[in-house]
């Protein structure tokens, strides 16, 4: 059955560039197989670059540029200093991922603040089934050259919101509009999706917002 | 070596001859061709009129997905590697392929994937629903649970494709005659050389994919979930990442078989051969730059927008090149119309209409109307169908003489030429229209206006369809009664250490290396 493999590798003799000097089968200076662990090891990596690197790749880009409009963890106040001079319109929107039962909604749905101003704000939430469910709101902002001036001091999205069968909660949120945001940006919208993770055991999902 | 093909079944179990391995992807390719002919012939025939008729649009849904992956996966990949593991060692002077039990392997293991595939239409469930492109959540929140055997039947595929593309590489690199320089091999080799390079540069992106689905799925892993930290744009990005290569691997070796035939029929050699083989490393080397033309409307800033934009519209300049050296192969040529050429030449016509298709869609602020329409159904087909598989069904004319020692029945073959051509346009031209008055695809029902394209669309493909069982038919009546023929050089014009060998081709070729000069 090995009559082809066999006979080419005399074959190879001949090949351009290439010195065959033995003729055992599984000589390591069998050009053949050289090119054949180089293109085996270059579709190993070629997998583990998508697995490993792309989507670490993906959100650290996103963060940089803003991209997909995701918001950055807890803000730490550095200065001070409100510019009165300027008033940002921002605007809040809760909407229920699929088949997500609670009432989710914006205690007040536009506030105007100046770049630099702390401003509380509160979203609702009301478990309307009869069981006990976990909840995440994963952030959204548009336009997305604002996310990266959109800072969260607190949010109810660094974690995830357990309520009980038919208790509801007001979520806080405290925002900082940076002094830095482009002057061609004047509204703001920040949208939270609620998503239902009573299933899902993931605890480090709270980091991730 | 007088070591004649083995008898029986084992013949083709066990084999590791590069001609055997070829017929096997063929009629493999030829099978998953026809079962994926016919689910396109469900789609139509659903569409035929308004309402639903036939099928229930679950059903619909998955018909519209099996036939994309069929399509693809099953019919034209597999039938380019056969003909490359038919024609690369004949056309570089080698014995067989540099690695012949993988070789075997490459194959044995694509009639399992598709079983695995094609048996979840059989289980509750039912089929794969989400698209060919199977976009996150679609294919992991919302998938059927056959969700895992589509995943794993990708992943054997994908094996599949890789083991051939390190095999023609290798080949390719180590087994030329002596005297053949890289700048002297056929453009068929070339095209095919740089396609096993993107090959095994994006199936392991896909299989990356899929396997980050299959963990999303069954192990709470959240790569595409925005719940847990994850996004779903991701799943686009890595999917076109692979995809955008994905349709150059299929096109590619069309350019090269192309690129045999004109020069063939126009007794001249093919025109800018150089410029040939840099344009088709060009848009190889571009296929990677590109991905995100696909997902304009996912929210992306302008100007990411502006550069998928320009560098996709960049490739129309290589394409050009080809397209113009095609043209000028043919000038002032001797030109003769046998069932081949034919193909070719509408390969050409018909190509051009699609990347023309395809640069209005590379159009941001003009795709927003386009996208997810049938404009774009229109589009993928003139390049794959009168692309891929026209070039396909030339290089079977073209080259079944040379391997069998029989000529086809020429006029029967240009009657399935002419029936294919306007089947293929009767069935897709007016889908430009439906798609630019608005009418989105992989839908199982349609607004009335529609009607009247989508009836005549409908009979185009029945058309076109019973064309292939006519192809069919010619292929084995010409295997078993065709007209015999012993001159090597088939065609007079053919020019190519292939043309050297016999008529019909001995069962083991070069066994010493002819002299290239």
């Amino acid at each position: 059955m090995d009559t082809s493999y066999s006979s080419a590798l005399p074959h190879l003799q001949h090949a351009s560039g290439s010195e065959v000097t033995g003729k055992g089968k599984n000589m390591p200076t069998n050009p053949v197989r050289k090119t054949l662990v180089k293109l085996v090891v270059g579709a190993a990596g070629m997998f583990l670059f998508a697995l490993f690197v792309m989507p670490p790749l993906y959100d650290v880009f996103c963060d940089i540029t803003g991209i997909g409009g995701k918001t950055g963890g807890a803000y730490q106040v550095s200065e001070a200093g409100v510019d009165t001079s300027r008033t940002v319109k921002v605007q809040f929107i809760a909407t229920n991922n699929g088949a997500m039962p609670w009432e989710f909604t914006p205690k007040v749905y536009e506030v105007t603040v100046h770049p630099g101003e702390p401003t509380e704000v509160a979203f609702y939430a009301k478990n309307r089934t009869s069981r006990a469910m976990v909840a995440q709101a994963i952030p959204n902002v548009t336009p997305f050259g604002a996310a990266e001036y959109f800072h969260k001091t607190e949010c109810f999205c660094f974690n995830q919101q357990p309520l009980d069968a038919g208790s509801d909660a007001d979520l806080p949120l405290v925002f900082i509009v940076d002094r830095d945001l482009p002057t061609a940006i004047n509204t703001i919208t920040l949208s939270y999706t609620l998503f239902d993770v009573t299933d899902r055991i993931d605890e480090s999902v709270a980091q991730l917002n | 070596m007088a070591h004649g093909p083995a008898k029986g079944i084992g013949r083709w179990l066990f084999t590791t001859n590069h001609k055997d391995i070829g017929t096997l992807y063929l009629w493999f390719s030829f099978a998953m061709f026809l079962l994926g002919g016919s689910f396109a012939m469900i789609i139509r025939a659903e569409l035929f009129e308004p309402g639903m008729q036939i099928i229930r649009p679950e059903f619909f849904n998955q018909m519209t997905t099996m036939h994309g992956l069929v399509m693809v996966f099953g019919a034209i990949m597999p039938a380019f590697v056969g003909l490359a593991n038919w024609m690369i060692p004949m056309m570089i002077g080698a014995p067989d392929m540099a690695l012949p039990r993988m070789n075997n392997l490459s194959f044995w293991i694509l009639p399992f994937a598709f079983a695995l595939m094609a048996s979840t239409l059989f289980m509750e469930g039912g089929a794969p629903n989400f698209g060919w492109t199977f976009y996150a959540p679609l294919s992991t929140t919302y998938a059927p649970p056959t969700v895992n055997y589509f995943i794993f039947a990708v992943h054997i595929m994908g094996a599949s494709s890789i083991m051939g593309s390190i095999n023609i590489i290798a080949t390719v690199l180590n087994m030329r005659a002596p005297g053949m320089t890289l700048m002297k091999m056929p453009m068929f080799v070339w095209t095919w050389l740089i396609t096993a390079f993107l090959l095994i540069a994006v199936m392991p992106v896909l299989a990356g994919a899929v396997t980050m689905m299959l963990m999303d799925i069954n192990f709470g892993t959240s790569f595409f979930d925005a719940a847990g930290g994850g996004d779903p744009v991701l799943f686009q990005h890595v999917f076109w990442f692979f995809g955008h290569p994905e349709v150059y691997i299929i096109i590619l070796p069309a350019f090269g078989v192309i690129s045999h035939i004109i020069p063939t029929f126009s007794r001249k050699p093919l025109f800018g051969y150089s410029s040939m083989v840099y344009a088709t490393a060009s848009i190889a080397f571009l296929s990677f730059i590109v991905w995100a033309h696909h997902m304009f409307l996912v929210g992306m800033p302008i100007g990411g927008e502006l550069y998928f934009m320009y560098a996709t519209m960049l490739i129309a300049i290589p394409t050009a090149a080809k397209v113009f050296n095609w043209i000028s192969t043919m000038f002032r040529g001797s030109m003769t119309f046998e069932t081949p050429m034919l193909f070719a030449i509408a390969f050409v016509i018909l190509f051009t209409i699609g990347g023309f298709t395809g640069v209005m869609v590379a159009i941001a602020p003009a795709d927003v109307q386009y996208h997810d329409s049938y404009f774009v159904v229109a589009h993928f087909h003139y390049v794959m169908v009168a692309g891929a598989v026209f070039s396909g069904t030339a290089a079977v004319y073209y080259w079944l003489p040379k391997w069998c020692g029989r000529m086809y029945d020429e006029s029967m073959a240009k009657m399935q030429f002419w029936i294919s051509f306007v089947g293929f346009n009767v069935t897709f031209f007016p889908q430009h229209f439906l798609g630019l008055a608005g009418m989105p695809r992989r839908y199982a029902d349609y607004a009335l206006q529609f009607s009247d394209w989508n009836m005549v669309s409908s009979i185009g493909a029945f058309t076109y369809g019973a064309s292939q069982l006519l192809f069919l038919f010619i292929v084995i009546r010409t295997i078993r009664s065709g007209t015999p023929v012993s001159e090597p050089k088939v065609w007079e014009g053919a020019e190519g250490l292939e043309w050297t060998l016999p008529t019909p081709v001995p069962y083991h070729t070069f066994s010493t290396p002819p002299e290239v000069k």
